[in-house]
Parts: C-alpha cells; structure tokens; sequence
C-alpha cells in the first residue's frame, strides 16, 4: 500500500539529506565462508542513548547456505522524488539482498519489526539468469524507473556482466537493462548523475577470475578490469569508455558527486602491478564534452618481511594498501579510502576533487599491523576496514573487515574474523576518532563474516537525488 | 458552454496543474539545476502543450462520437471505462516509468503527453463532455448547435473545452513552479505533498459515475 504523505527518509536535495536525524539501526550482511550455516542479515544497534547501544540485537538468518551475501541495497530512496516519474509515496521497507555466490536475490521486509527483517520473496538465480541473462548479482541502486542490480557474470557464459532491471513494486526480474553494450564485457559496480542521464559503471572480473581467489597469473597479466564506461542512462546505450592504463588492476567503487548540478566523481582501483600501490581516480566531464578520468590519490605499498607476510605476497616483500572501497560523504566534502590490505581508512577532504588533503586516518587490523581497537587492545585485529558506510550527515562512519570469501582466505590465511567498527567525524576540519563503546566482533556475529552496512533510514551510498 | 461547465472544466485544470507529477516539479527541477528561472519558465509551454494534446483528443473523440450516436451511450460507456480506469489506478501500485532527465522542448512536451495519458488525465473530463447532450437532452446552446452541425464542429466543442482546461492547469501549474522554485523550497515536498495520485483516481471514479447517474 502507498502512503499518504511521502516516506520521510526521502530527501529533494543532498542538502536536505544532510540534516536527517541519526540513524537507529544498521543492517549488516553476515555470510558464513564455510557454507555450513546460512547467511544472515545483523542488525546493530546505533543509537547511543540505548542500553543495547554497539551490540547485534536482530538477526535473520536466510533460509539458504552458500549465498555469500555482499553488497545490498533500499527498494525505495530519495530518487523516487525525481521529477519525470515521481512516486515518493512509496515505502523504503525492503532490503533487496543479493547472494554474490549463489545469485539469488533476497527480498526482506524491515518495516513490521526493524529489528527482525522478515523474508518476503526470492528471486531464483535460474530467473536472473533466464530474463536477464546474468548471474553474480552485486551492487542495488534504488533508480527512478525501476531496481537496478549489477551483476559480474553472464547467465549461462562467463559474461558479459552488466545491470539487471527489478520491478519496483513486484520484484521480479524486468530484463537486462542495456540496449547497445558496445564491447563492455567486465562488470562490477556502477551509479549515475540521474540530472545528466549518465551511467557510470566500472570492472573487476568475470566468476572464474574471482570466485576461487585473486589469479596472480591474471593480476601480473593484466587481465582485471581497469576501464571505466559512461553510459546514456535514458538510451542505455554505451557511449564512452576510458581506459586507465592495464597497470590499474580492478577499477571497483564509483560514488559520484551528490550534488546533482555536479558531474564528477571518484573511483577506487585495487592495485598497480608496477608497484603494489593503490590509487583514487576522478572522472569528470572535460570542455570537448568528453569524460576524462584523473588520477588524485596515490598510496604506496608498505615493504615488510616475508616472514610476516602470506604466501600470496612473499614474493614482493611489501603490504599493497588495496583500496577495496571508498565512501563519499553527501554533503561532497569528505572521501574516505579503505586500504585494505594495510589496514588503514584515510580521510580526504575533497572540497577542490583534483586536490584531496588527507585530513584523517584510523588503522586497525592490515596484513602486518594487526592492530587492535582501543577498546580491546589485547586482540590482534585480522582483515582491515573495508565496506565503509557514511551517515547522511556525515558525522559517523562505520567500517566492516571482510572483502571477499576467497580473497579473505589469501591475505589472511589464518582466519579475518569479524569485526564491525564506528568513527566520530569532525565534520568541521576533519579528523577521526574511534568510538570506544561501538566494536561487536568476534562471536557476537555467530561464525559468519561481514560486508556492506547500510543505515536505517539511508545513508551516503544509499539514495541519490534529482534536486540542488 | 454554460458558465458551471467552464468553470468545472477549470477547476479540473487546477487540479491537473497541481499534481507535481503532471509537470511543474520537473520546471522546477529543469530551473534548479541550471540555476536559472528562465529555464523554469521556457519549461511550462512545452509541458502544456503535451498536456492539452493529451486531453484534447480524448476530449474531440468524446464529442464527436457523441454528435452521432443516439442517445446515452456514449455517457454510459465512458462512465464505465473512467470508472474503471479509476479503480485501477486506485488499486494499482504501479507507476509511471521514464528514466531520461536532459529533454528538448518538443521531447518535455512529448514526456508531458504520455505522462497525462497515462494518467488519464483527459477522460476526467468526461462528466462534462458526455453531459453536454444532444437533443432530448437539456444542454447547453454551443453544444446542442455543434452536435446539430455534424462531428466535426462537435470535435470543436471538445477541443474548446480542451483549451479551456489547458489554461487553468498552465496558470496553477506556473504559479506553484514559481512559488516553490522563489519563495518556498523543496523542503515543502516532504509534508505537503499529499497522494494525489490516490485522490486522483477517487476523483475519476466519482466522475464516471456521476456521468452514469446524470444521464442513464
């Protein structure tokens, strides 16, 4: 049923967004590696005046195993107040959870009791791969016509990987959103400047080069995705392609400018096989009228003893930071980087994007480091930040460990845990504090690993808007 | 036309101009993201024009069917398909789909007629329409002088009625543009934007079925 008045979590601008209340809760998808228990959706408490503030106080369990859920997203943002099809009396209540694994597409409802997501539909991945041709289903973005879903593999094939289309309203599987792909073959995520009708999306690799683990023979060949492709959002057709050079192994997270007068925005690439570094791009539309992609963030790989390091990396004696994920505050201003592999989240204020001063960083975890929260110094922290999720008004972040099932296992071969960890923000000059009061981790997450967090209510990677 | 018939079609053209879906969000929207009013203001005739394209025909089929089929049946039939289309909208959760935000003048006014088809937006007047009778029925002097002259001066009738409804929607629709876009802000949007679309469909249901009862 509709509402009468719009959702309330629905924003015109990114302005607007910026002053939504704190958010209560945060979803986290929980998958068990060994595929013995089922995956689940975690919820956390986030409200710090609640006794249970930082703990796991819902869980859902999904009633599959071997999902690996990873990346999810709303039914329903602040795009549904875009003016061409408007229909902002819609609910945000769903969850639409992909398995990265299995290619099912979970549908879980949170509005009865937000702390206890219900399962409401399954998408089989028989039906994404027979409408539409893929499986992997990856990044969900809530779109002004429709649920739109990534996914890295074709449905019978290797590829192409590209984006699925969703119903609003029913779910089930509308078809492949592309008309001409050109020779885009390599998917992974993707985002848009709605106010532009441009498509953005980017490149990692096909099943066979991800699910077993990182391919060394394929990273120093240079085979990982490192392009970037623009798309006519309203033709779905491709329109340009920018290649950053094969050296830029794994073009992943794109977050565009919120700011829909904007058309810029940044992109995270894994690794340089030249030297282990790991870079932040802009993509911004140059006086030609053509996109053009600019390299403004570098981070070097750390050297270290081979003693210290797996096996995966021994032959480099050195940490690759690996930029896994990187999360734009709504209000434009700060970016914030996972260095996975080093176990670091750094801040930048991105006021002037071809300019990024780092204002912060926070280490945890990393290959070598291993290093502790503040609150429990005697565990030597696996894994590193990873997923990063920004509240709307930019004053929290919060940061989970896992990157991938498989990858995981190579760079800590001893086990990466589980950890889910808060940041206070000075949102004024900058700066990051860990939360002391805010670590569930370990068993708290029941044996499973954690990936993305999405925030009641919506976040900065969560809703994208039509109006300045 | 009598003066209750104008100022019925109108008032509906009020409430067309109203709805933020039927075009001034996306003036708004269009002003906005070029920083610019002009932009807002070169948006409204195009968005108009598809609107009076869409309820112009519905509204010259309607009369000149009307100036040639005996007796009710066209008041009866289109009241039952309003009705229809009514509950429809009412009890459907589906909603229109366009994707492309970067339109040209005829492409908005392309959007505008599709969106106001879609939305039935013509077929709301057909109370007024399917009312102004032929002979053996009370109506009014044009109308019972067109329907004499044959379809094609009925069409006129409907197109007349068309027009007029197209103003009032363009001068409602231009005023919450601009108050919105210079004086109130979007922020407005997150309370008062009332489901029009669910008063809509309610609108058009009581309309078919007033059409049946004025003249079965």
């Amino acid at each position: 049923m509709t509402r009468w008045t719009p959702d309330p979590t629905f924003y015109p601008s990114p302005r607007d967004a910026a002053g939504a209340p704190a958010e209560q809760l945060a979803y986290i998808a929980a998958f068990d590696r060994s595929a013995e228990q089922p995956d689940a959706i975690a919820v956390v408490d986030t409200d710090p005046a609640s006794a249970s503030y930082g703990a796991v106080v819902g869980w859902t369990d999904l009633p599959h195993t071997g999902d690996e859920v990873h990346h999810f997203g709303w039914n329903a943002c602040s795009s549904a107040l875009c003016p061409t099809a408007p229909h902002p009396h819609v609910e945000r209540r769903y969850l639409i959870v992909p398995g990265l694994r299995s290619s099912r597409i979970y549908v879980l409802d949170t509005k009865d009791d937000p702390r206890r997501p219900v399962l409401v539909k399954e998408i089989p991945a028989a039906d994404l791969a027979g409408k539409a041709g893929y499986s992997r289903p990856h990044t969900i973005h809530c779109g002004p016509d429709g649920i739109y879903v990534s996914a890295l593999g074709g449905g019978t094939a290797e590829g192409p990987g590209g984006i699925a289309v969703l119903d609003h309203t029913t779910f089930e599987v509308r078809g492949p959103w592309e008309n001409d792909r050109g020779d885009q073959y390599l998917a992974y995520d993707f985002w848009w400047h709605l106010t532009r009708d441009v498509l953005i999306s980017s490149e990692w690799g096909t099943p066979s080069m991800i699910e077993d683990g990182l391919v060394p023979e394929l990273l120093l060949g240079r085979r990982y995705g490192h392009r970037l492709h623009f798309w006519d959002l309203a033709k779905r057709s491709l329109v340009q392609t920018v290649d950053l050079g094969d050296q830029y192994q794994m073009t992943l997270e794109l977050r565009p400018a919120h700011d829909p007068r904007k058309e810029y925005g940044f992109l995270g690439v894994v690794t340089s096989v030249e030297d282990l570094s790991a870079s932040v791009w802009v993509w911004h539309r140059g006086e030609d009228g053509q996109f053009a992609v600019t390299r403004v963030i570098d981070v070097p790989a750390e050297p270290a003893d081979a003693a210290d390091l797996p096996p995966a990396l021994q032959p480099f004696g050195a940490v690759p930071p690996l930029i896994t994920d990187i999360d734009l505050s709504v209000d434009d201003r700060f970016l914030y980087v996972s260095c996975w592999g080093t176990g670091e989240l750094k801040q930048f204020d991105v006021s002037d994007p071809f300019h990024p001063v780092e204002t912060g960083s926070i280490r945890l975890g990393g290959v070598v480091g291993r290093v502790p929260h503040p609150s429990f110094p005697g565990e030597r922290l696996a894994g590193g930040p990873q997923m990063v999720e920004v509240s709307r008004d930019g004053k929290r972040v919060y940061v989970t460990n896992s990157l991938y099932g498989s990858w995981d296992d190579q760079f800590f071969p001893d086990g990466v845990g589980a950890w889910l960890a808060k940041i206070d923000v000075d949102t004024e000059h900058g700066g990051m504090t860990l939360d002391p009061r805010f670590f569930p981790h370990g068993d708290e997450f029941r044996g499973r690993r954690v990936h993305q967090v999405r925030l009641r209510g919506g976040d900065a990677s969560s809703d994208s808007y039509c109006f300045p | 036309m009598t003066a209750g018939r104008l100022a019925v079609l109108a008032a509906l053209g009020a409430f067309h101009g109203l709805n933020p879906a039927m075009g001034w969000l996306f003036a708004v929207a269009r002003g906005m993201q070029e920083g610019s009013r002009p932009v807002l203001l070169r948006s409204l005739p195009p968005i108009a024009a598809g609107h009076l394209a869409s309820v112009a025909i519905v509204a010259a089929v309607v009369s000149a069917t009307e100036s040639v089929v005996a007796g009710n049946v066209v008041a009866i039939a289109g009241g039952v398909v309003l009705v229809g289309f009514g509950l429809w909208r009412l009890l459907s959760a589906r909603h229109f789909r366009w994707a492309g935000m970067r339109l040209s003048a005829a492409q908005l006014a392309g959007w505008s007629f599709l969106m106001s088809s879609a939305h039935g937006a013509g077929l709301m007047l057909l109370p007024v329409l399917a009312t102004t009778a032929p002979a053996g029925h009370p109506a009014g002097h044009a109308a019972h002088l067109a329907a004499a002259a044959g379809p094609p001066a009925a069409a006129l009738t409907g197109l007349a009625a068309a027009g007029v409804h197209t103003v009032a929607m363009f001068a409602v629709m231009a005023a919450c543009a601009l108050l919105v876009y210079e004086f109130v802000g979007l922020s407005v949007l997150r309370r008062g934007w009332f489901n029009v679309d669910k008063l809509w469909a309610a609108v058009m249901v009581a309309a078919g079925a007033l059409t049946i009862a004025l003249t079965a």
